[in-house]
């Protein structure tokens, strides 16, 4: 049996034939099916079992229980549907906000661009993690806010990187055709510029979805994400890790979790920008 | 060239007034009440209301920011809520330690870093360089705060290598304060008994620190040098009968040097204000422990401080870097 005509075209062979793209690709996806199928895998993550404190990992419970007795699978399984809408919704809103702006900024030239990267400059220069702190002490800290604290930091990423596509690509042959044309600016951006940009935006958007879950866990870590007793997997290593001698899975569990998924999403984004950009095929 | 620098430090000043202006509004524009979280839930209406009028938290925003902005001006960063000193007196007392910590950080990191980075360029495909390559790819996705935890419980709790949380040994005392960073200190008192602890106590955060920049910097480090050693003159001076190691230090790794250095610099930036986990974990007394208490305690003029001296750094760092760029490399010119 010979395999499906896709799989032979040279993109997806240049895909498959990387290990580690097929590693990130299939993790990728088992996580998302694991937060999808959660209610069928794990048990409640709130229950708690005073009598079984930190239990080593049994056939009862397969990664241990905490100090409080909860099952730490159970709560790494709900905990994988908080980190990836995070990354998702993150990654979502930057793409959109930054992508608006650049491509603004792009196609509009002059004293706009001008205007809305400097503006994009000021973002760049922020310290990530102390507006975050910031957005979410004041705001009150919660999930919504930490995915707003940390899109507020990744989305002039996208509005540069927009932005020099749009430059690179404005200027090729049948976008100026399509000007010649009568196009209106808006109908060029959307038809013939935005299309050709989405190879590098999609790449970068793979490597966000991890670092995002990476900032939003580290903001949980201190204390400025989800609440106890949410099964976020920053709060977890946070909450169990005083116990790191006597039940070491209980912190461990959820941080590996946490470097499962980043390097999943990293291995995706390194594949994606092996086939899709053939030229930076050496800047692995 | 002085065209180029004159028009970045415009733009500098730009960014970091826009870092200020938007780091005002955020923490002005908010539900959260500063005076009743520094009075404390017993606080009477009255003294809520004499401390607002003390800071001038009952002004309209504007005039706030209009009082902040010539403060400013006259190098006054205004007062801690919750220290009560000057904003500026404390981040010259944290800043210290946090650079000492970076500095830590990217010297772990360009000693492990770069030489992965070269030798898994040098053997392409084969296990050594796959090693590298699944460390860095693993060392990029480990969240820094169990790492340090880990590192902590082995090399402290367990191994009893290393001293655990803080900057010196409790009994012994800081060296007389010239630079700030006890490492600098104690051995420019000659204290040699101060300046061991304080190395000890730096080794373990340092490492924990500059773990991801080493896995970053081996990636970069490799792929300038894959980049590099495609290149024809590398291919001319090995056909000359060059020894592999001239061509490997003296042609490749000088052209392979300029796309490291900028994401040295920028690491450095991001390390500057990115040690806030590592050293809320350490005890670290630096600008990230300073930012995170003053966040939980809803002292924002000191937020406000620490993002303004920390947007100030970054974009100086970036300036640097731009300008070392045409020093290392001719061919730029600055138009």
């Amino acid at each position: 049996m010979t395999a499906p005509a896709f799989l032979r075209s040279k993109p997806a062979r240049r895909f498959l034939r990387n290990p580690g793209t097929v590693i990130g690709t299939a993790l990728s996806l088992a996580l998302i099916l694991v937060a999808l199928l959660a209610p069928l895998l794990a048990g409640d993550p709130l229950l708690q079992h005073l009598s079984d404190r930190l239990q080593g990992p049994s056939a009862a419970h397969w990664f241990g229980t905490d100090q409080l007795g909860r099952d730490v699978w159970a709560r790494v399984v709900w905990g994988s549907r908080i980190s990836l809408r995070i990354g998702f919704v993150v990654v979502a809103v930057s793409l959109l906000a930054g992508g608006t702006v650049g491509l603004l900024a792009g196609m509009l030239g002059g004293a706009w661009d001008e205007l809305l990267m400097r503006v994009t400059d000021i973002f760049l220069a922020f310290p990530a993690l102390i507006l975050a702190m910031a957005i979410s002490a004041a705001l009150g800290p919660s999930l919504g806010n930490v995915m707003i604290a940390v899109a507020a930091v990744s989305w002039p990423n996208y509005a540069r990187l927009l932005r020099s596509q749009v430059l690179a690509v404005r200027t090729l042959d049948y976008v100026e055709a399509s000007r010649a044309l009568g196009a209106a600016r808006f109908r060029q951006a959307l038809l013939h510029v935005l299309p050709n940009t989405i190879t590098p935006l999609l790449v970068q958007a793979s490597f966000d979805i991890g670092s995002a879950i990476l900032t939003a866990a580290g903001l949980g870590f201190i204390g400025f994400g989800a609440q106890p007793p949410t099964p976020e997997w920053g709060a977890m290593v946070s909450e169990t890790r005083n116990f790191i001698n006597e039940a070491p899975w209980a912190s461990s569990a959820p941080a590996i979790a946490i470097l499962v998924t980043v390097l999943a999403f990293n291995l995706l984004g390194d594949g994606l920008r092996d086939v899709l950009d053939p030229r930076g095929r050496t800047r692995r | 060239m002085l065209a180029f620098l004159l028009r970045r430090i415009g733009y500098l000043i730009f960014v970091v007034w826009g870092v200020g202006f938007a780091a005002f509004f955020i923490s002005h524009v908010v539900p959260a009440d500063p005076a009743a979280a520094a009075l404390g839930s017993n606080a009477r209406p009255a003294q809520i209301e004499a401390y607002r009028e003390k800071y001038g938290l009952d002004l309209p925003v504007y005039q706030q920011y209009l009082r902040y902005m010539v403060n400013l001006f006259q190098g006054d960063l205004g007062n801690s809520l919750r220290t009560q000193r000057p904003i500026l007196s404390d981040l010259r007392d944290f800043f210290p330690a946090t650079f000492e910590l970076t500095l830590g950080a990217m010297f772990f990191a360009a000693l492990f870093g770069v030489p992965a980075g070269v030798i898994a360029a040098l053997y392409q495909d084969r296990p050594i360089d796959l090693g590298v390559r699944s460390l860095a790819l693993v060392g990029g996705a480990t969240p820094v705060y169990w790492l340090a935890i880990l590192a902590l419980e082995l090399f402290h709790s367990r191994l009893g290598w290393l001293p655990g949380p803080g900057e010196l040994n409790p009994y012994l005392l800081e060296p007389h304060r010239v630079t700030g960073m006890l490492v600098v200190d104690a051995a420019l008192a000659g204290e040699w008994q101060v300046f061991g602890s304080a190395v000890s106590h730096l080794v373990l955060p340092a490492a924990v620190l500059g773990a991801f920049s080493t896995a970053l910097l081996a990636r970069m480090v490799r792929s300038a040098m894959l980049e590099v050693l495609s290149q024809d003159y590398v291919r001319t001076a090995r056909a000359k009968g060059l020894a592999g190691r001239v061509v490997v230090f003296k042609h490749a790794m000088r052209n392979a040097a300029l796309p490291v250095l900028t994401v040295m610099g920028s690491l450095l930036g991001s390390l500057l204000t990115g040690a806030v986990l590592t050293e809320t974990i350490f005890s670290w007394p630096g600008i990230g422990s300073y930012a995170t208490s003053s966040a939980i305690g809803l002292d924002f003029p000191a937020v406000m401080g620490v993002t303004l001296v920390a947007g100030l750094v970054y974009s100086l760092i970036n300036l640097l870097v731009d300008v070392l760029y045409g020093v290392f490399d001719p061919r730029i010119t600055y138009a």
